[in-house]
C-alpha cells in the first residue's frame, strides 16, 4: 500500500459549528452525512458550548465562522448564537430555507445592521425547478425554500443559493442562467449562486455510487499542489461529539481530532474519497469571498 | 520628529488618477511614496504608469497582476469564481499584456512581494493582499480583529498595509497596532461617486507621547471623463467604462461579502 499524504493545519481561519448535528427536517437523497428528522448520531450544540469555543477561537485568531447541520434553524438557540458570534467575526449560516420565521429574521437583520461583520446565508436548492429539486430534497421543498429566499430578501439579505451538481458539468452555465431568472421572478434582484460537486458518501453513496478505490489523493498528486485548496488546511468543525477535521467527514471516526481546538491542530491523513473531491474542486465549502486563491 | 508617507493601492492602468494622487500627496507634504501593486488591468495605455513610478521614486510591491503580466502567465490570478467575471477579467488581461512593453514587464517581474521599514521603532509591512498571500482578499466585513492581531504577531509588524480588494478600510488593533487597506487609484469604490482613494500616514514622535500614527484616507478627483473616452478609443468593455463614469462596479461582484455587495448598485 502506498503512503497516505497528510494535510497540516496551517492556520485556523474558519471555525464551523455543527449546531444541529445530523438532525434536519428534510431527508435529501444526496446528503453526505445522511441527515434526517430521526438521525441523531450527532446532536445539538448548546449555546454555552458555542460561547466556550468562541472564546477559545479568539485566542487562536480565527477569521470567520460558519453554522451548519443538519438544519441549523432547528437549534432553538441559533439566533442567540449568531447574535453572539457576529460580535467577534463574520458568520455564514447554511440552511435549507424551509423553516424560517419572520421573528428570527427580524432579530438577525437587527444584529446584522449593528455589527461590522457580514452575516451570510447559504440556501441549498438543487436546481431552478421543482422537477429538478424535489426528487432529491423532498416534495414541495423547492416551493418552501423559495419562500424562504423571498423572506430573506424582504429583510435585505442576499442569500447565496447553493446547488449540488446532479447534472453534467457542461450544463452549469445554462442552469445557472435559468436559476438567475427564476430568482428574479421571486423578488431576488441580484441573485448570488454557487455550484457544489457531489460528495459520494453518506446517502449519496446509496443514491448513486460511492467513490472508486482509485479516487484518492496520492503522494504524487500533492507535489506542487497548493495545500490551502483543502479545507482541512485552515478549518475545523465543532460537533457535540468533539472537534472534527471538516464538516464533510464527521461520519468517519478517524476525522475526530480532539475535544478542544488546541487538540485538533494535528495533521490529517487524506484517506477519504471526499478528500479527492475537495482536492479536485478546491475549498468547496468556502464562500466565494473567502475562497483560498491558488498560489 | 514628523514625516508623511503616501501609500497608493492598485493603479489598474489609471495613469490619470495616479498623476493626480502623486501631485496631491506631494502638496500635502508626503516625503516618501509607496505603491502596493496591481499596476495593470481595467484602464488604457499600461505603459504610462511606469514613468510615474520610476520618476517619482515610488517603491512598489508586486501585486498578483504584476506577477502575471511580468511572467506572461495565462491569467491575472484574480481568483474570480463567476464565469462572467472571468470573461471580463480575461479581456482586460489580454489587453494589458499586449500593451505592456517588455522592459516594463521585466521590471515588474523583479518587484518584491513585501516592503518592510521601521520608523522610530514602529515596524511597517507593506503587502498586496495579505502578508501571507499576494492574492488573498481581506474584506473589512469578513476579517476578524483576532485574525488581524494574529497576522501582526506572526509577521512581526505593528502596521500592516494592503490593497487588492479595491475598498479602503482601517482596523485599530491592541497595543496600538493597525491594519490598513489603502484603497485603489484604479477605479472608484462602488459608491456612486467617481473619485478614487489613497492613504496618507502622518508619523510623529515626541518624548512625552512616543510614536503616533495618524491615518487619513484621501479622495482623489481626476479627469475621469477623459479616462472613459480613452478607454472607449481602446475598445475596452463598456462595463468597465460605466464604472469609471458612474462609480458603480458592474463586474467582479461575486467575490464580495454581503455587506460590501449591498453597498453597491449591482
Amino acid at each position: 500500500m502506498s503512503a497516505v499524504p497528510v494535510a497540516p493545519l496551517a492556520s485556523l481561519d474558519e471555525l464551523w459549528f455543527q449546531v444541529s448535528g445530523t438532525l434536519c427536517n428534510l431527508k435529501c437523497e444526496h446528503c453526505f452525512i445522511s441527515c434526517s428528522p430521526t438521525n441523531d448520531s450527532f446532536g445539538y450544540l448548546s449555546l454555552d458550548r458555542v460561547m466556550q469555543l468562541l472564546e477559545e477561537s479568539i485566542a487562536q485568531g480565527v477569521k470567520e465562522y460558519y453554522f451548519t447541520g443538519g438544519e441549523p434553524f432547528l437549534n432553538r438557540d441559533l439566533v442567540p448564537m449568531v447574535e453572539q458570534v457576529l460580535q467577534v467575526g463574520a458568520v455564514t449560516v447554511l440552511t435549507n430555507g424551509t423553516v424560517l420565521k419572520t421573528d428570527w429574521l427580524k432579530r438577525l437583520r437587527a444584529v446584522d445592521q449593528s455589527s461590522r461583520y457580514s452575516l451570510e446565508f447559504r440556501v441549498s436548492i438543487d436546481g431552478p425547478t421543482p422537477e429538478m429539486n424535489d426528487p432529491i430534497r423532498g416534495e414541495r421543498s423547492f416551493e418552501r425554500a423559495m419562500q424562504g429566499v423571498s423572506l430573506m430578501c424582504e429583510y435585505n439579505f442576499l442569500p447565496i443559493i447553493t446547488m449540488t451538481r446532479t447534472w453534467d458539468e457542461a450544463d452549469d452555465e445554462q442552469i445557472l442562467g435559468q436559476f438567475r431568472e427564476v430568482l428574479k421572478q421571486h423578488g431576488y434582484a441580484r441573485p448570488r449562486l454557487k455550484v457544489l460537486p457531489r460528495l459520494k458518501i453518506g446517502a449519496e453513496a446509496q443514491r448513486t455510487a460511492g467513490y472508486n478505490q482509485f479516487e484518492r489523493i496520492t503522494p504524487q498528486m500533492m507535489e506542487g499542489f497548493d495545500v490551502s485548496q483543502l479545507l482541512c488546511n485552515h478549518s475545523r468543525v465543532a460537533t457535540d461529539k468533539g472537534i472534527y477535521v471538516c464538516p464533510i467527514l464527521i461520519d468517519s471516526p478517524a476525522a475526530r481530532l480532539g475535544e478542544t481546538l488546541q487538540e485538533s491542530q494535528v495533521d490529517f491523513p487524506l484517506v477519504d474519497g471526499a478528500c479527492y473531491t475537495c482536492y479536485q474542486y478546491g475549498s468547496i465549502c468556502a464562500n466565494p469571498s473567502s475562497k483560498k486563491m491558488e498560489a | 520628529m514628523r514625516t508623511k508617507i503616501a501609500c497608493f493601492g492598485g493603479i489598474y492602468n489609471n495613469y490619470l488618477a495616479f498623476e493626480a494622487a502623486i501631485e496631491d500627496a506631494r502638496l500635502r507634504g508626503a516625503e516618501q511614496l509607496y505603491c502596493l501593486g496591481d499596476l495593470g488591468a481595467f484602464g488604457p495605455y499600461p505603459d504610462r504608469v511606469f514613468p510615474l513610478l520610476i520618476d517619482n521614486n515610488i517603491q512598489t510591491v508586486q501585486g498578483n497582476y504584476d506577477h502575471s503580466i511580468g511572467n506572461a502567465l495565462e491569467d491575472c490570478q484574480c481568483g474570480y469564481t463567476d464565469p462572467r467575471d472571468n470573461y471580463f477579467a480575461a479581456i482586460s488581461y489580454e489587453y494589458t499584456l499586449e500593451n505592456t512593453a517588455t522592459k516594463n514587464r521585466d521590471w515588474m517581474k523583479e518587484l518584491p512581494v513585501e516592503i518592510r521599514f521601521s520608523w522610530q521603532g514602529k515596524r511597517f509591512l507593506l503587502c498586496h493582499g495579505s502578508p501571507r498571500k499576494t492574492n488573498e482578499f481581506l474584506w473589512e466585513s469578513t476579517t476578524s480583529t483576532a485574525f488581524l492581531e494574529r497576522l501582526t504577531d506572526d509577521y512581526d509588524a505593528d502596521i500592516i498595509l494592503a490593497t487588492h480588494t479595491g475598498l479602503h478600510w482601517h482596523r485599530e488593533l491592541k497595543d496600538d497596532r493597525h491594519f490598513i487597506n489603502v484603497g485603489v487609484l484604479g477605479r472608484p469604490e462602488n459608491d456612486g461617486t467617481t473619485h478614487v482613494w489613497y492613504t496618507l500616514l502622518t508619523l510623529q514622535s515626541d518624548e512625552q507621547q512616543g510614536v503616533s500614527v495618524d491615518i487619513e484616507f484621501v479622495p482623489v478627483e481626476y479627469d475621469h471623463q477623459r479616462l472613459a473616452r480613452e478607454m472607449e478609443s481602446e475598445n475596452i468593455p463598456q462595463e468597465f467604462i460605466e464604472t469609471i463614469r458612474t462609480g458603480w462596479w458592474t463586474t467582479c461582484l461575486e467575490v464580495l461579502p454581503i455587506k460590501e455587495r449591498r453597498a453597491g448598485k449591482y
